[in-house]
């Protein structure tokens, strides 16, 4: 497959589907927001001005500003950079975790397998937002507990998806083959199986991802792990929602939605992605 | 220390047994219970000379493609010997062979081109594997040695760069094909190769597998339900019914003056061969199961147009009835 191909075939499938496109689209705003935050945002997102306190939208501050007089759109921009940051790295740590562990599970079979299922299942008991909590209760109030702790609730999806998917495979003639070019069994799981696993996982990251950042910001919302000022979606729509009933809708609206785009946007991905990844769908 | 004058490869009792998982094996009392053990090959004994082709004939379930991966050494035995010029190979672990001297010796043509290619490599990465692993190769070595093995299967060059799906069956199996021959092995095993391709590309990659085999000089261990074919391409055929070979010999012994009831049924089908549809032999009866069965009696006791008493007393074993032609049954044919 040369580069030129699988760019055709990325634009094959975005003109065949344009929610996927737009979602792609969406998904680029955001990373773009979320690098350049900083630089891209009108006002300096911790300025308060005592008084501009609670203004609505305006030709000035299109979001409005909030009980501080700090300008919401440019709150809501910088913050962008930790929401999908906090995500990103819970993503890809479970993602990596999940994946080692369930593939080794349904490969291997046997104690290895028995014991992974049960570790997940165990986690999968619990009600995962609450055991989120207990988990950064337990480890400390840090954003880096907050990303361990969003991670940990993921796994189980991800020793799942991995488990499964390698086990309708591993006993495929194009294993049985590889062992007879030479392949070790490590060389078979991680060369032959993974990639063949991974279209599956890829769109489970996607759905994933949507979900972290929900998981994240709503840590936060609760009072653990990122701290006032910092600028997040979650504290932004907490500090905004006691201004809610006085009328002053714009303080929690705009990061709630902000918040909310986001997630969409990562379940639109998964599937758009599903399509690119697989070589089956591949014309 | 490899010794000339053994055969290339030479399979004593050899029997794999699979344990049969009971639906209640959680409860003690059950457990306790001896697990029921599936035969799949029970005893097999066969050699394989150098540049010999021998054919593997049995209908589906016989235990044919267990017996492959026993001397594919991807599946342990569970009794027997198993040696491949002289060396017991037998004993090493299925896990562990990838990295023995006899793997690139050893190798294999699957039954379906599409299975047996990873979908996500390309013609060129599946032909590279065991170049890399087994054969060292690398850089312009490599891709130079890809490229003549490419043209010994007739495979176009263009067609490297291609994914599975993008390959028709008979290059999927052109592919198979050369990956399996890559590194030139002594003993190439084929496991249906063309069970699962169109009756028109069957002929085509018949006659490159017998191309192949004159030019690289390796030993075929053929496996097929079509006796046709195997009477084609093959020195030698063994008859398998349920984990036994129930009769082995020259080809056209075998084919023509069968000794085993079985042979002759298999051969009694085949339109042209003595099949005239007056003289078909019809099978009577369900096979005996392969999961414990009776080691006192003939196996195929009950389908068997020749079964008397006698086979429900000992079950027969292989005996030689002309020179290297041997039969297991009690009242075999005369020649
Ligand atoms: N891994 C396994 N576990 C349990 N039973 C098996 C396994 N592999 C094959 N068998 C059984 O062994 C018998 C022989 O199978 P196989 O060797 O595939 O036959 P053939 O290739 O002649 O059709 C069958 O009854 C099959 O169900
Ligand atoms: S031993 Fe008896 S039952 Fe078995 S094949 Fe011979 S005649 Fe038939
Ligand atoms: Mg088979």
């Amino acid at each position: 497959m040369t580069e030129l191909a699988g760019l055709r075939h990325v634009r094959y499938v975005l003109a065949d589907n344009p929610v996927t496109a737009g979602a792609f689209a969406l998904f680029g705003f955001f990373v773009l927001l979320a690098l350049f935050g900083p630089w891209l945002a009108p006002f300096d997102p911790l300025a308060t001005s005592p008084d501009k306190v609670l203004q609505p939208p305006s030709a000035a501050h299109w979001f409005g500003t909030d009980q501080l007089g700090r300008d919401i759109l440019s709150r809501v921009i910088v913050a962008t950079g930790l929401d999908f940051g906090m995500a990103l790295a819970a993503v890809l740590l479970s993602f990596g975790l999940g994946c080692a562990l369930g593939a080794c599970a349904g490969y291997y079979g046997g104690w290895i397998d028995r014991s992974v299922s049960r570790l997940a299942d165990t986690i999968m008991a619990f009600p995962l937002f609450v055991l989120a909590m207990a988990i950064v209760a337990a480890l400390g109030n840090s954003v880096e507990n907050i990303i361990y702790a969003t991670a940990i609730i993921n796994l189980p999806f991800y020793i799942r998806v991995a488990r499964s998917e390698v086990n309708v495979r591993r006993n495929a003639g194009f294993v049985e083959a590889a062992r007879l070019s030479g392949n070790t069994e490590a060389r078979i799981l991680a060369f032959h199986l993974f990639p063949n696993i991974l279209p599956p996982v890829m769109v489970q990251i996607s759905l994933n991802m949507g979900w972290a950042i929900l998981n994240a910001a709503g840590l936060s919302f609760i009072g653990l792990g990122v701290r006032p000022p910092q600028p997040e979606w979650g504290i932004m729509v907490a500090e905004g929602a006691s201004y809610m009933i006085s009328g002053e809708w714009w303080v929690s609206f705009f990061p709630g939605m902000v918040l909310m785009l986001a997630v969409f946007c990562f379940n639109l991905l998964g599937d758009g992605l599903r399509d690119m990844i697989d070589p089956r769908r591949r014309t | 220390m490899i010794d000339d004058t053994q055969p290339l490869l030479q399979v004593e009792q050899v029997r794999k047994l699979f344990p049969l998982k009971t639906a209640g094996s959680l409860v003690p009392l059950r457990a306790a219970r001896r697990t029921a053990l599936l035969h799949a090959v029970d005893g097999v004994d066969l050699s394989i000379g150098r540049g010999e082709s021998v054919g593997l004939v049995g209908e589906s379930g016989c235990g044919k493609s267990t017996l492959v991966r026993l001397i594919t050494r991807t599946l342990d035995p569970t009794e027997g010997s198993i040696r491949f010029r002289g060396e017991d190979i037998g004993g090493i672990p299925a896990s562990r062979f990838a990295r023995v001297p006899q793997r690139k010796l050893i190798q294999m043509v699957f039954q379906d081109p599409t299975d047996s290619l990873n979908p996500r490599y390309t013609a060129r990465d599946t032909i590279a594997e065991p170049l890399r692993l087994l054969g060292n190769l690398s850089g312009t070595a490599l891709s130079d040695r890809i490229e003549a093995i490419a043209a010994l299967v007739q495979m176009p060059r263009e067609l490297l760069g291609r994914f599975p799906h993008q390959l028709s069956g008979g290059q999927k199996a052109r592919v198979g094909i050369a990956r399996a021959v890559a590194l030139e092995p002594s003993l190439l095993i084929l496991d249906e190769p063309t069970a699962a391709l169109d009756v028109s590309v069957q002929a085509v990659i018949l006659h490159l597998l017998a191309d192949l085999r004159e030019k690289l000089g390796m030993s075929y261990l053929f496996v097929s339900h079509d006796l046709n074919i195997v009477r084609l391409l093959c020195d030698r055929v063994m008859v398998m019914y349920l984990g036994r070979i129930v009769e082995s010999g020259p080809a056209r012994q075998v084919f023509e003056a069968p000794r085993h009831p079985y042979t002759r049924a298999l051969l009694s089908a085949i339109p042209g061969l003595g099949g005239e549809a007056s003289r078909r032999i019809r099978l009577e009866g369900d096979p005996t199961s392969p999961v414990d069965p009776d080691p006192g009696r003939c196996r195929f006791h009950g389908r068997c147009p020749k079964g008397q008493d006698a086979c429900t007393r000992s079950s027969p074993s292989l005996v030689q009835m002309a020179p290297g032609h041997a039969v297991a049954c009690h009242f075999p044919e005369s020649a």
